[in-house]
């Protein structure tokens, strides 16, 4: 593959390049982003199966699919999978397809890079798959029993299925950190003359303070591991108190990471949804500024919040108040965006076709996901809740509508412009409904669950639980098979055919901004030339 | 390409093979480490290979951007990218070994003296560790790894300390002979910088040597080894590369790639350089001096 300026021409004049190497070479931003995001959905449907079996054992008290070692392993699988296979990659993907549209620029300002930073990924989900298998074949060691938290002293004991994880983790890292560096230097170099900071859209904000999030913490979970893996194998005691080391600092390297993360996993959702409820109300944005400002404040302090996991292990009471007042301040901020959503359709006219429809139901669902979360911030009360299923409703609530459905929105809103043909609104409609009923019979009942006292990560229960689990783990099956009639409806949209409509340039009526105005398929190559932004 | 465009246009590479090599030699070298350290003797091998495809991957892709460089494809624009490219990465450096001064910081102050019976919870310490009483350095209540010699700053520390700083100043007066286009002022300065820094490397292997037969300082001695070696560790192995860096650079410099106005490769390994000597004064004195 020598590269003469002939071709090189030639590549940029006449379109996309043929083959295979299309997609294993590529410099080009639309085909990263779609690389990212099937990869995305790809690790959705394994994430999805591994919960379904988790479901599937809990339908009854007692034990009667799996062992409880491999029960451990697929929870620790499956919260690996979505947060770092299938969440973060589709928001990457979104990034990647939308940024450089949206800001007038020609592709990322480093395509090499990026195009290394979506193929780490599947090298990451090579290990990350391996240290689940790994311990079925002989002299594999132990599963890993920890959830994705892999605390110590536990973590040193499982067998080499973890040091595969700890290389995961690297490699994860690595690929959000050139990524994220990627990103901030194309927002930060590449807009178009004319647009100044604050008129870039909604969405390139979001991901301008998630990539620099994740420059920040990412490397300190790296660090982290690495002191795990040294733990494990060549005789350090970071985390053993025999040498004078503590795992709780692994707790707080951990959440320092894990922390942030959960915003890293939320803010690009919060994007899509400021371009979704203008579009479908009708109406600019309310309080652009103070969006801004919100998610700045939801940034930096969500930086030094991360003990509010750790309320547990015997922090002193400065620390554990310090950590208390900090996470709830954060819902100042964060109601501050709610209100500006509200306020967006505050007398808009509105229709509500499927993307609206998600960004309706993130408002409520989320909302209410935040309100159990500052339940858990209260100190006295999380000594309670802390590591039952009421964690587990609380996080989902805000994960689910927070991060996956603002993606579902992006999809649907953004498909039309990716395929050129607008997917049918019926099925898109369907597709909601029984999503977000699914959705709710699962993780509803699991806050009384939590209440009561259900342990979390814990294959067996009371039978006092029975009944809410039975009916969680139903929810769960129409929630995990509506994801099959997403998958129709995107492979029916990317087809196309005569049942459906061809989408114009401007998808949707009310849509505003640079990406509306070039062609529906975009061409290979776009803004080549900058526009100008008055 | 006309000259016009090349002012106005966005400089976006042709398909590169780089990345996905890029991909299998990490994925090989992490795979076979992982079977290594877990006593898989095929591990090694499959490191070796990752390690080789991915120093050919460095060197191929440097290659090419080199030589795009060289032709002039890129602008202002795209020079820029690169700034900021390398100043994030360095920014994600900076909160890597934050993550072990923090540790550092957080066994010293509250992880060990809490084993004391230091705070409220402090009781756990008589039922745990009733004869531990807090110091520093230490090995933990298990004295793990035996009595040893903690390692002072006025030795060799110290004349590392200046080895850094002096390279330093001496890759500063590369650039100044640089940008005043004086060849061999720059040239000069790069060996001497590269000297410096690869005398600073011995010095820290001698140095390990050292504490390992005579002090007894191992990296299985306790919390005290093992933050002390993994500081200076990392440290001395991101030397290691801004040494290898370096090189490169000076290969180029002989070979006069670098203008007045064009040598970003050059500014960005010396940021670098100063973010690896920056990280030493914070070690000399976090964990050598106090
Ligand atoms: C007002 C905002 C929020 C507050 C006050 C809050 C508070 C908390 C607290 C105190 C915990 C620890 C509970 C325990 O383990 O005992 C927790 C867990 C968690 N939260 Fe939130 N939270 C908020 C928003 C969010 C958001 C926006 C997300 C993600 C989008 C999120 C994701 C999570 C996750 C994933 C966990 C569980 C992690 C684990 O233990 O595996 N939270 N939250
Ligand atoms: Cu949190």
């Amino acid at each position: 593959m020598t590269t003469t300026t002939m071709s090189h021409d030639e590549a940029h004049h006449h379109g996309a390049p043929t083959g295979w190497r299309r997609w294993l070479y590529s410099t080009n931003h639309k085909d990263i982003g779609t690389l990212y995001l099937l990869f995305a959905l790809t690790m959705l449907f394994l994430g999805g199966a591994s919960a379904m079996l988790i479901r599937a054992e809990l339908f009854q008290p007692g034990i009667q699919l799996i062992d409880p070692d491999l029960y451990n392993n697929l929870v620790t699988n499956h919260a690996l999978l979505m947060i770092f296979g299938a969440v973060m990659p589709a928001a990457a993907g979104l990034a990647n397809w939308m940024i450089p549209l949206m800001i007038g620029a020609p592709d990322m300002a480093l395509p090499r890079m990026n195009n290394l930073s979506f193929w780490i990924l599947p090298a990451a989900a090579t290990m990350l798959i391996l240290s689940f298998v790994v311990p079925f074949f002989p002299g594999g060691g132990t599963q890993i029993n920890t959830g994705w938290t892999i605390y110590p002293p536990l973590s040193v004991q499982v067998g080499m299925s973890m040091d595969f994880l700890i290389f995961a983790i690297h490699l994860l890292g690595i690929s959000s950190i050139l990524a994220s560096i990627n990103i901030i230097v194309t927002l930060l170099n590449m807009r178009a003359p004319g647009m100044t900071l604050m008129k870039m859209p909604m969405f390139c904000w979001t991901w301008l303070v998630t990539a620099f999030l994740l420059i920040l913490v990412v490397p300190v979970l790296a660090g982290g591991v690495t002191m795990l893996l040294f733990d494990r194998h060549f005789g350090t005691s970071f985390f053993d108190a025999a040498g004078g080391g503590d795992p709780v600092l692994f707790q707080h390297l951990f959440w320092f990471f894990g922390h942030p993360e959960v915003y890293i996993l939320l803010l690009p959702s919060i994007g899509v949804l400021s371009h979704v409820i203008p579009t479908f109300a009708r109406k600019p944005l309310f309080g652009y500024r103070s969006m801004v400002g919100a998610m700045l404040a939801v940034a930096t302090i969500g930086m030094v919040v991360w003990a509010h996991h750790q309320y547990t292990i015997g922090m002193s009471l400065g620390a554990v108040t310090y950590f208390m007042v900090g996470t709830i301040l954060i819902s100042i901020p964060v109601g501050l965006m709610v209100f500006n959503f509200i306020a967006t359709m505050w007398r808009g006219a509105m229709t509500f076709e499927t993307p609206m429809l998600f960004a309706i139901g993130i408002i409520l669902m989320f909302t209410f996901g935040g309100l159990s979360g500052v339940m858990l911030a209260v100190v006295p009360a999380d000594m309670q809740y802390h590591d039952s299923m009421f964690v587990v409703a609380h996080f989902h609530y805000v994960l689910m509508p927070g991060a996956v459905f603002g993606l579902f929105a992006g999809v649907f809103y953004w498909l039309p412009k990716w395929t050129g043909n607008m997917y049918n609104e019926r099925l898109g409609k369907i597709f909601f409904w029984i999503n977000v009923i699914g959705f709710n019979i699962t993780f509803f009942p699991q806050h009384f669950l939590g209440l009561a006292g259900m342990p979390r990560r814990i294959i067996d229960y009371n039978v006092m639980f029975t009944e809410f689990n039975v009916m969680s783990s139903i929810g769960a099956m129409i929630f995990g098979l509506s994801h099959l009639l997403f998958l129709y409806i995107v492979i029916q949209t990317i087809r196309g055919g005569r049942s459906l409509k061809k989408s114009e340039n401007k998808s949707w009526e009310g849509a505003k901004g640079l990406e509306w105005e070039v062609g529906s398929p975009p061409a290979f190559h776009t803004w080549e030339t900058a526009p100008q932004i008055k | 390409m006309s000259a016009k465009e090349h002012s106005s246009h966005y400089f976006i590479p042709d398909p590169s093979p780089w990345p996905v090599i890029g991909m299998i030699s990490l994925l090989s070298t992490l795979f076979g480490a992982a079977l290594a350290m877990n006593g898989v003797s095929l591990g090694k091998f499959i490191v070796i290979a990752g390690l080789l495809l991915f120093a050919y991957l460095l060197f191929g892709w440097f290659r090419d951007v080199i030589a795009e460089n060289l032709s002039d494809r890129y602008n202002k624009q795209v020079d820029r990218s690169f700034r900021m490219g390398m100043m994030w990465f360095i920014a994600s450096e900076v909160f890597f070994f934050g993550a072990f001064f923090g540790s550092l910081y957080y066994i010293r102050n509250i992880a060990l003296p809490w084993l004391g019976g230091e705070g409220y919870l402090g009781v756990t310490q008589e039922i745990l560790y009733s004869q531990f009483q807090m110091a520093w350095p230490s090995a933990g209540p298990g004295e793990l790894g035996g009595a040893f010699t903690p390692m002072g700053p006025w030795g060799i520390p110290a004349l590392n300390t200046f080895l850094l700083l002096s390279s330093g100043a001496t890759i500063t007066w590369a650039h100044w002979g640089l940008k005043a286009e004086n060849n061999q002022q720059l040239v000069r300065g790069l060996i001497a910088t590269i000297a410096l820094g690869l005398l600073f490397v011995v010095m820290q292997a001698y140095e390990y040597g050292h504490a390992y037969s005579e002090l007894n300082l191992t990296l299985g001695s306790g919390v005290y080894g093992s933050t002390f070696y993994m500081l200076t560790g990392f440290h001395g192995f991101h030397v290691t590369m801004g040494a290898i860096m370096l090189i490169a650079i000076l290969g180029r410099s002989m070979k006069k790639h670098f203008t007045a106005h064009n040598h970003f490769a050059f500014e960005a390994v010396a940021w670098y350089w100063h973010f690896v000597d920056v990280v030493w004064l914070g070690l000399f004195i976090f964990v050598y001096w106090l």
